[in-house]
């Protein structure tokens, strides 16, 4: 029955969905009141997608093996947690979860937006049916996750030991959440751009949704980075794989709406830009999902290689996409423009931010998608890795970081002073990063030391708008503000310091012997057998030291019997200057093993940095919001005039 | 400024900047990309010497060689009908066996393919697209020997 219960709930909901977008239609084209039956209704969508997707949890928690999707993706002999996470570790299951967050944001949507007018919210609420339809047919037709297998068999298939992991329970909702929040700008251009109402209003209700997809984006690439660093144990953080660059796109997009924004917002200006970067945010997005869900790519997570299903998604977003640069053409020309600025103003900064970030977008796009162009048209394979991004990325990447340090300093309209001399103490700072780096590690690449002297620079310039007032004072969001960018700081000089001083070591050793890296001195301790619920594994022994005080570390290789695999398990430790990572390969002939050792001076700093941007973010949702809570009090009838 | 002249120049500034996004991409792409070439392809002469590339095909039962550093190994990845030495100091990855399908990354040096990377099929279902075509066009192949 459960089955049949999350189906028929999807079902329903597609219905809702397809009653939502016709009263859309009637709204905008008569005086028929709906908006309060379409906040129901949307209420009601979200429901039922929240009660098939608990229908599908129950299925895998309860190993029920006469579900197709439980039998292709889990085993009984599976720890209880990741049981449950194999649920949304699959193509339908995360494609359920995709609409489920849909449909939920649109109810959210429906009842807590009371910053637009009512035609705008209608309009955006119908954007958001059309989006979720479209979910839903592919759901229905081409992806059911509730189809059952008659007669039911003995036991699963298991599941990737890869994703057998506490990173990938984390992981793919908080990217997902990131994702479909930005549908919600989305469908809030979408419906400006019908009813003609861009302004600072619009902006004001769009911010929060972009705010929390771009922390929620933010924190699942840098959790998915941290999941690839030691999860498979190459030691590296970053890998350029298309999966990741389908994470990274939207997250450089709603980096530049979450700027713009602010200038429509404050000034009313960058109207049609801004309705733009809202379209191709969740656009992103889409290609995103295309990308990994279509299973054309090289890469781990691409587990569904069925071509019907790759049509249908891109089908879909061909529809969609074309359909909102279509509305924009038509409409965005008719939007006036805001209120004029400068060339030197807060405005022409973020016009700049928001340029880099589209041109680095755009060349990962392209980087992204070049391979499977030229693979349709020639036939040629090939792949687009860390040379090209690096080169044609990176410098444009450490321009941006180091104007970051500028942007904020200048005044909205018109920058009446020569803001570059509140600057002289951050460049000394850079400057005298540069000059160290050059005695002390004269051999190091050019773009890691160019890195840390722009670290160096923005650590210091991203304080100044705290300086000078009272820091108590500041509003939450110039706190957020503060903290995300000090975050890129912190993170540039983590990428940079891990290229330039990492120290690599492989070598053989029997039991006994030792071997060094970097400050440390490792001794082979011994190797063992061990075990875990479905998995055996040898585990090596290691010692570490660098003058004082021991360490002790166990990497591991795990062989899984469901289905046969074996992994490396990465041993790490970390110290307040960086970590070391140790790998166990595999034994010669004569009883000696293969170690491959790291030391990573200050590696971290790059997830701390990830973190530092997202916590930046969070302050500056909460004091929008807050500030949002203070004039409600004051003005108790608010609800009133716009219900 | 007029709101008309900004408008103006904020949309030349907008496509200035795609322009030149592309152009950095066509330039970065026309010597970053690395191609992926089989065996037969190599023998072919298709592939240039030291410029990166992609080596796929299975790993040639009985050639996998330890070197006495024990962390270099020695093995020909083949694809039926062209052989290619490939040299790789590192860890092989997980379920890099013989007789199973593997694509390695780096250049030819001399008729040997040095490998920075070797990645193999990942799990019993899952594979390299580049390895699927290949089982793919195997199995054709053996339909029409019968």
């Amino acid at each position: 029955m459960i089955a049949e219960t999350g189906l028929a709930a999807l079902w329903l909901a597609a219905a809702l969905a397809a009653l939502q977008l016709v009263l859309m239609i009637v709204a905008l084209r008569t005086d028929v009141p709906v908006a309060r039956t379409m906040r129901s209704i949307a209420a009601v969508q979200g429901s039922l997608t929240l009660v098939a997707f608990t229908m599908l949890l129950l299925m895998f928690a309860r190993t029920d093996l006469s579900a197709a999707l439980v039998f292709e993706n889990s085993h009984s002999a599976k720890p209880f947690v990741y049981k449950v996470a194999a649920a949304w570790g699959n193509h339908e299951g995360s494609m359920l979860l995709w609409v489920t967050v849909l449909a939920v944001a649109g109810a959210f949507l429906a009842w807590l937006s009371r910053r637009t007018t009512e035609r705008t919210l209608i309009a955006a609420l119908g954007a958001q049916a059309a989006l979720a339809l479209g979910f839903y047919a592919f759901l229905l037709a081409a992806s059911n996750p509730f189809a059952r297998l008659n007669p039911a068999p003995l036991d699963g298939r298991g599941f990737n030991p890869l994703l057998q992991d506490p990173g990938l329970a984390f992981h793919p909702p908080t990217l997902y959440f990131g994702y479909v929040g930005l549908s919600v700008a989305f469908s809030l251009a979408v419906g400006a751009l019908l009813t003609g109402e861009v302004d600072s209003r619009l902006a004001r209700a769009m911010r929060p949704w972009v705010l929390a997809a771009w922390i929620l984006l933010t924190l699942g690439i840098t959790a998915g980075s941290y999941w690839a660093y030691y999860e498979l144990g190459w030691g590296g953080w970053w890998f350029w794989d298309p999966v990741e660059n389908a994470s990274l796109m939207p997250w450089l997009a709603a980096s530049a709406l979450l700027h713009s924004i602010n200038v429509l917002a404050a000034r009313g200006a960058l109207k049609a830009w801004t309705m733009m970067l809202a379209v191709v945010a969740f656009s992103m997005s889409m290609v995103g999902t295309f990308l990994v869900r279509s299973g054309i790519l090289t890469s781990v997570h691409a587990f569904a290689i069925d071509p019907e299903r790759g049509t249908f998604l891109l089908a879909l977003l061909a529809v969609y996409v074309g359909a909102a640069f279509a509305l924009f053409a038509w409409r965005g020309a008719a939007l006036k423009e805001g209120a004029p600025f400068e060339l030197v103003s807060r405005e022409s900064g973020l016009v700049i931010n928001n340029l880099l970030l589209s041109v680095i977008l755009a060349i990962v796009f392209l980087g992204t998608l070049y391979p499977l162009f030229v693979e349709a048209l020639s036939g040629q394979k090939l792949s687009v890795g860390a040379p090209y991004f690096n080169t044609v990325a990176g410098p444009l990447a450490l321009g941006l970081a180091a104007l970051v340090g500028v942007g904020p300093l200048l005044a909205w309209r018109r920058e009446p002073r020569p803001v570059l001399r509140k600057l002289t103490v951050p460049a000394l700072l850079g400057v005298t990063a540069l000059v160290v780096t050059v005695i002390l590690a004269p051999d190091i690449a050019i773009l890691p030391r160019l890195a840390l002297t722009v670290a160096a620079f923005l650590a210091a310039a991203s304080m100044l708008p705290l300086v000078g007032r009272n820091p108590v004072r500041a509003p939450l969001a110039t706190w957020g503000m503060v903290v995300a960018h000090f975050g890129v700081a912190v993170a540039l000089a983590g990428m940079a310091a891990n290229a330039a001083f990492t120290s690599e070591r492989l070598a053989v050793v029997r039991t006994g012997e030792t071997l060094s890296v970097g400050p440390w001195v490792l001794q082979l301790q011994g190797v063992t057998p061990a075990a875990g619920k479905n998995w055996t594994a040898i585990e090596g022994e290691l010692v570490a030291t660098r003058g004082q005080g021991l360490v002790t570390l166990k990497p591991q290789t795990r062989y899984f019997s469901n289905p046969p695999t074996e992994t490396n398990e990465a041993a790490i430790e970390t110290f307040w200057n960086g970590q070391l990572y140790t790998v166990i390969g595999k034994p010669d002939a004569s009883g000696a093993w293969q170690l491959r050792l790291w030391w990573k001076p200050f590696v971290t700093l790059i997830w701390a940095g990830g973190g530092l941007v997202a916590l930046g973010g969070a302050i500056a949702l909460f004091g929008r919001l807050w500030r949002v809570r203070g004039r409600r009090r004051r003005e108790p009838n608010w609800r009133d005039r716009y219900a | 400024m007029k709101p008309k002249s900004q408008r103006l120049i904020l949309l030349v500034t907008a496509i200035a900047a795609v322009v030149v996004a592309v152009l950095l991409a066509m330039w970065g792409l026309r010597d970053r990309a690395s191609y992926f070439y089989t065996p037969a392809d190599i023998a072919a002469g298709k592939a240039g010497q030291g410029q990166a590339m992609r080596l796929g095909g299975m790993v040639e039962r009985g050639s996998v060689q330890r070197q006495p550093d024990g962390v270099t190994i020695r093995f020909v990845v083949t694809d039926g009908k062209a052989r290619t030495p490939v040299v790789y100091r590192g860890i092989a990855p997980d379920l890099f066996r013989e007789g199973s399908g593997a694509v390695a990354e780096g250049r030819l040096e001399n008729g040997t393919f040095v490998a920075d990377t070797i990645l193999a099929k990942h799990d019993e279902r899952y594979m390299p697209p580049e390895l699927g075509n290949l089982a793919a066009e195997r199995k054709a192949g053996k339909t029409l020997e019968k």
